[in-house]
């Protein structure tokens, strides 16, 4: 009798495995965890459904920068996987990596399948192509910052619901009103006081974050965000620490921030435009949406925002099949419909003008009040050399140069001006680090 | 000192005896410092792509680098306060201990438990205690004694932070060394010193601690290699080497500047320099501070 079942175990596992082999799998590490991971993984067992060549397994690594360094470690080991998700500042490293990569419009070219990056939008591809106009990466998820409000605590202030500030001036205003009247306890806070409030500040208002075009002329560039406009900005945000207008969330994402906005302490909140699902998940009020405030009297503001998130990068060394599977999921990733799902699902922008195109004839938009503005912001004027993206080598690090910068403005060790420099010198070493090791 | 000699009969058997060990040292700890020291003179990328020979110039900047200099400075302040805390808070519960007769065992079983929490778990324990938006130690401190605790901007309240919540963890430790040093301090000393008119706090001068310097030393190399390696942990779940690297000390900014800014030349540097300290520092401390202590 046990005998039997062991036979039959083994049978069974025997054919199992023999399935299994028939199948070529693609590894993919990403860094979505909660809400967007589930949804990320629902992609994925769609495509393995879809078709009985390849399974692609996805693997949640932690935060963006744990994944990014947890592939390199992997890589220099040899036990890289065939896909991996590296959020945008970490692009310059990826492309300096050749050798390390293989260009998604070269795999698209040996494995025969057809590519067109005109499909995508102009943002999207400007970001993640070489000076060629060649895309590097695959886009997947894309966001750009939006400002949300809680339209409960604007209309307990008196101040009306369906009126989001635009402008800076307007959001100090709003939220003194708004702390006077008792209604919330700050104005606002952010996530990610790096990206939103100095890079795409800067963008925002047309300013120049680095030379050579923000760096996607070369790794010879240097900072240049210490200018005027930003040095205003975080004057402000310093003095409005101070006076409880505004409320720092911390490092990095500023994982301080949400809690205070889901908890009614601060009336507005300026994240990641993907931050939509979990804002409405997590309100018990209603949620207003609005563009990033600006300086009315910066000429040529508002600009456009520049865009955060994350593209898939293909690491080398994988087989021929591996590379086809691959390019077999890409393909299906950026049909409109996954696409389309994905960004009514996430509140990532729709990546492809189809997708963009699909959501509206769907009627998405009409029914969700507020989707569109992230994609209004992004295209609002066409990019100039000051908003089309950035990269920067060693930008991980630079990025906390800016969050360490930043604490010790607050902290009152630095004006606003020696902050910022202290950031431009402290990047530009960094950059020089890069150029360096990668020259 | 006595020496012991074991004489066996064959000649490869002590040798075989010893291996499981060697093999264990040689690869979890020779091998990686010999790559960390190859490393150190190596300019590379990030995927090990490329790399150039560039001598000592890992090291030179490191000691030009102002982030580098704070950072030694950071963990001077911190490895003393911490070692000072954690030797003074246990050698007050041990001594209160040694008084106890009925319920020592039951305080020393409940002192030695914080030991067996994992750094990466204490960290976390102190990080919600602490924290600014709902922690318990933030509203009581602004409450009874209206003081705003923020470690996520205040460099001292982020150096306080990390020294409670690492001392604590050694405590434990330490507390169990002292306990067993008192209780091999005879009695009869104390008693004759008593006799002869010698205060609670002059017998603990003269006689208590001297005799128990032997542990106290002990104590004192372990605890300040605890604070320089083994705190990583703490950091890492409570502040991340923040605000501002206030709290950066100098193994978190080897992971750092390695795993996270995959500069590894630098990061190599760095580590091999932390080696270096190490062994200067337990060199000093067995060849000098022994010399006081009283056998």
């Amino acid at each position: 009798m046990i005998l039997k079942t062991t036979t039959a175990l083994g049978l069974a596992v025997g054919l199992m495995t023999g399935a299994a082999q028939a199948q070529t799998q693609i590894d993919w590490w990403h860094a979505m965890g909660g809400e967007l991971g589930e949804i990320l993984e629902g992609i994925t067992t769609d495509f393995n459904a879809s078709q009985s060549d390849y399974v692609v397994v996805p693997s949640y690594r932690g935060t963006y920068t744990e994944t990014m360094t947890g592939a390199i470690a992997a890589f220099r080991a040899g036990e890289q996987p065939d896909i991996v998700q590296v959020f945008e500042v970490g692009t310059g490293t990826m492309m300096a990596a050749e050798g390390a990569i293989v260009p998604v419009y070269q795999l698209m070219e040996q494995t025969g399948t057809a590519f067109d990056p005109s499909v995508f939008l102009p943002a999207v591809v400007g970001y993640y192509a070489d000076p060629e106009g060649n895309m590097l990466s695959m886009p997947f998820n894309s966001s750009t910052p939006i400002l949300y409000y809680n339209k409960d605590v604007f209309a307990a202030a008196g101040l009306d619901p369906e009126t989001p500030p635009t402008t800076w001036t307007e959001v100090e205003a709003f939220s003194r009103q708004i702390m006077e009247s008792g209604a919330a306890e700050c104005g606002f806070t952010t996530g990610w006081v790096s990206w939103a409030q100095l890079e795409n500040l800067s963008a925002w208002h047309n300013q120049q974050i680095g030379t050579l075009q923000n760096g996607f002329g070369g790794l010879e560039t240097e900072l240049t965000f210490n200018g005027p406009v930003q040095v205003r900005h975080w004057e402000n945000l310093a003095r409005w620490q101070e006076e409880g207008v505004f409320r720092y969330g911390g490092p990095g994402g500023g994982d301080n921030a949400p809690p205070a906005f889901y908890a009614q302490e601060c009336a507005m909140y300026m994240n990641s435009s993907a931050s939509r699902a979990g804002v409405l998940n997590n309100s018990e009020f209603e949620v207003g949406f609005g563009m990033l405030p600006y300086y009315e009297d910066v000429d040529g503001a508002p600009q456009n925002s520049i865009i955060g998130g994350a593209t898939l990068w293909v690491l080398s060394g994988g087989s021929d099949e591996e590379q086809a599977g691959v390019a077999a999921f890409f393909n299906y990733l950026s049909s409109a419909e996954v696409q389309a799902a994905w960004h009514q699902q996430t509140g990532y922008l729709p990546i492809t003008q189809a997708a963009y195109e699909l959501s509206q004839s769907q009627g998405y938009y009409d029914a969700n009040p507020g989707a569109e503005v992230s994609i209004q912001q992004m295209t609002l004027n066409e990019p100039t050399d000051n908003s089309r993206g950035l990269r920067f080598g060693n930008y991980v690090q630079i990025r906390t140069v800016i969050d360490e910068e930043f604490q010790r403005l607050l902290a009152g060790e630095l004006d606003a001006q020696g902050a910022l420099d202290a950031v431009v010198e402290r990047g530009n070493a960094l950059i020089r680090d890069f150029e360096d090791a990668n020259g | 000192m006595q020496t012991k000699r074991t004489i066996f009969g064959n000649q490869g058997l002590p040798y075989l005896l010893l291996a499981p060990q060697l093999i264990i040292t040689g690869i979890f700890f020779l091998w990686p410092a010999a790559q960390a020291v190859y490393m150190s003179f190596l300019r590379e990328d990030a995927f090990g792509l490329s790399s150039t020979f560039v001598g000592w110039r890992n090291y030179a900047r490191l000691f030009e680098n102002e982030e580098y200099l704070d950072s030694i400075n950071v963990t001077i302040v911190f490895s003393i306060s911490t070692v000072v805390l954690a030797l003074g808070t246990s050698l007050l519960l041990a001594l209160a201990v040694d008084r106890m007769i009925r319920t020592a065992r039951g305080y020393t079983t409940l002192l030695v438990w914080p030991y067996a929490v994992a750094p990466a778990v204490a960290g976390i324990l102190w990080w919600f205690i602490f924290n600014p938006t709902i922690g318990i130690m933030p509203y009581i401190l602004e409450n009874l004694f209206g003081y705003d605790w923020n470690h996520l901007l205040d460099p001292d309240d982020a150096m306080i932070l990390v020294v409670i919540a690492s001392a604590w963890k050694q405590i434990s430790y330490n507390f169990l060394f002292f306990v067993a040093g008192l209780q091999s301090i005879p009695a009869s000393l104390r008693e004759a010193a008593a006799i002869d008119g010698a205060g609670p706090f002059k017998r603990f001068w003269s006689i208590t601690l001297p005799l128990l310097s032997p542990t106290t030393f002990f104590l004192l190399v372990v605890n300040v290699v605890f604070t320089l390696f083994e705190t990583f942990a703490v950091i890492d779940a409570t502040t991340e080497g923040g605000p501002a690297q206030a709290t950066n000390i100098l193994v978190y900014k080897v992971f750092q500047d390695g795993y996270v800014g995959l500069n590894f030349g630098s990061s190599s540097a760095q580590s091999v320099i932390l080696m270096g300290l190490v062994v200067i520092l337990t060199f000093i401390q067995f060849r000098f501070v022994e010399r006081r202590v009283t056998y």
